[in-house]
């Protein structure tokens, strides 16, 4: 399965990265991270999270940088490239412990036409 | 969690403050008093939650498991947070809780038992806790809610809340207590 896997469009923390990212390798026969950012103090800090989580669990997978609104470019892309699936961290949670899900994840799930998955 | 996080204007109050005895719609004495800290009072609480209607959860909490139930409350009980529990003699039937975020301002959220609901508990718990909150010197309070859920939205709005965020799924909602400073 070609799996497109996307970080940093949420604020996602380095664990739930690191998390989604082993998650999405154990199903994913190419793996694909598509890194989001608003900016580029921001990007070098996700691409540093991406590089030592695939260099610790040994996982093999193309990165690449994305710009624009990350919601609609990962569902772009997923379309355009013919990944089978989009694996994205699932929701921060609130201090109270609530679950919540932030615009990029909802713009995925409502719009994506591939199989989605939210990894917790 | 997001320190650009609006609030109204307004201040909204003054709330009643704790604690407060009253009878509820079906008749029951209900006392709703500050959490003492108590192994009672905190196996009491464990004991709602275990009970708790899973179809009542609101994202994701309460969790469903005792021991997750247990960790949670351990996070939500701790010294820095402000809670209030509705008690039926010693049946815990409601609770209502603060919990700092790192901004000066406090997330809220209130949980009824099954049998507890519609009777007039849930307003008081909210509300006495805001008056509690304001007693300690919080300014403002936040809250998301499931869009979808009228009733509670409905409580929110009646003690001063108002959208301030709508753009996802859940509504985000504040409240101001008093002025900042």
């Amino acid at each position: 399965m070609n799996v497109l896997v996307g970080v940093g469009g949420s604020n996602d923390s380095p664990a739930a990265i690191e998390r989604t990212i082993r998650r999405a390798a154990r199903i994913a026969d190419e793996l694909t991270v598509a890194i989001c950012t608003p900016d580029a103090a921001t990007d070098e800090s996700l691409a540093a999270t991406v590089t030592t989580t695939l260099e610790e669990h040994d996982i093999t997978a193309a990165t690449r940088h994305v710009s624009g609104q990350p919601g609609s470019e990962l569902v772009d892309i997923a379309e355009s490239e013919g990944f089978d699936e989009i694996v994205l961290a699932g929701g921060r949670t609130s201090p109270m412990g609530k679950i919540t899900i932030d615009k990029t994840v909802e713009f995925v799930v409502l719009n994506a036409h591939t199989t989605v998955t939210l990894v917790r | 969690m997001n320190s650009e996080r609006r609030y109204p204007e307004t201040v909204s109050g003054p709330f009643e403050e704790p604690p407060i005895q009253f009878n509820d719609r079906d008749g029951r004495d209900i006392e709703i008093r500050p959490y003492d800290s108590s192994e009672p009072e905190y196996e009491a609480l464990v004991e709602m939650y275990v009970e708790f209607d899973p179809a009542d959860r609101a994202q994701g909490i309460p969790p469903g498991r005792e021991s997750r139930v247990r960790t949670w409350l351990d996070g939500i009980l701790a010294d820095d947070c402000y809670n209030l529990i509705a008690w039926d003699g010693d049946t815990a039937a409601g609770h209502s809780t603060l919990v700092p975020d790192g901004d000066d301002d406090y997330e809220l959220a209130i949980f009824v038992l099954q049998d507890y609901q519609e009777a007039g508990i849930g307003t008081h718990l909210i509300e006495s806790l805001l008056g509690y909150g304001y007693s300690e010197g919080i300014n403002c309070v936040w809250l998301t809610v499931e869009r979808w859920n009228h009733a509670a939205v409905s409580l929110y709005e009646k003690v001063g809340f108002e959208t301030t965020g709508a753009e996802s799924f859940e509504l985000e909602m504040a409240i101001r207590l008093a002025e900042d400073g």
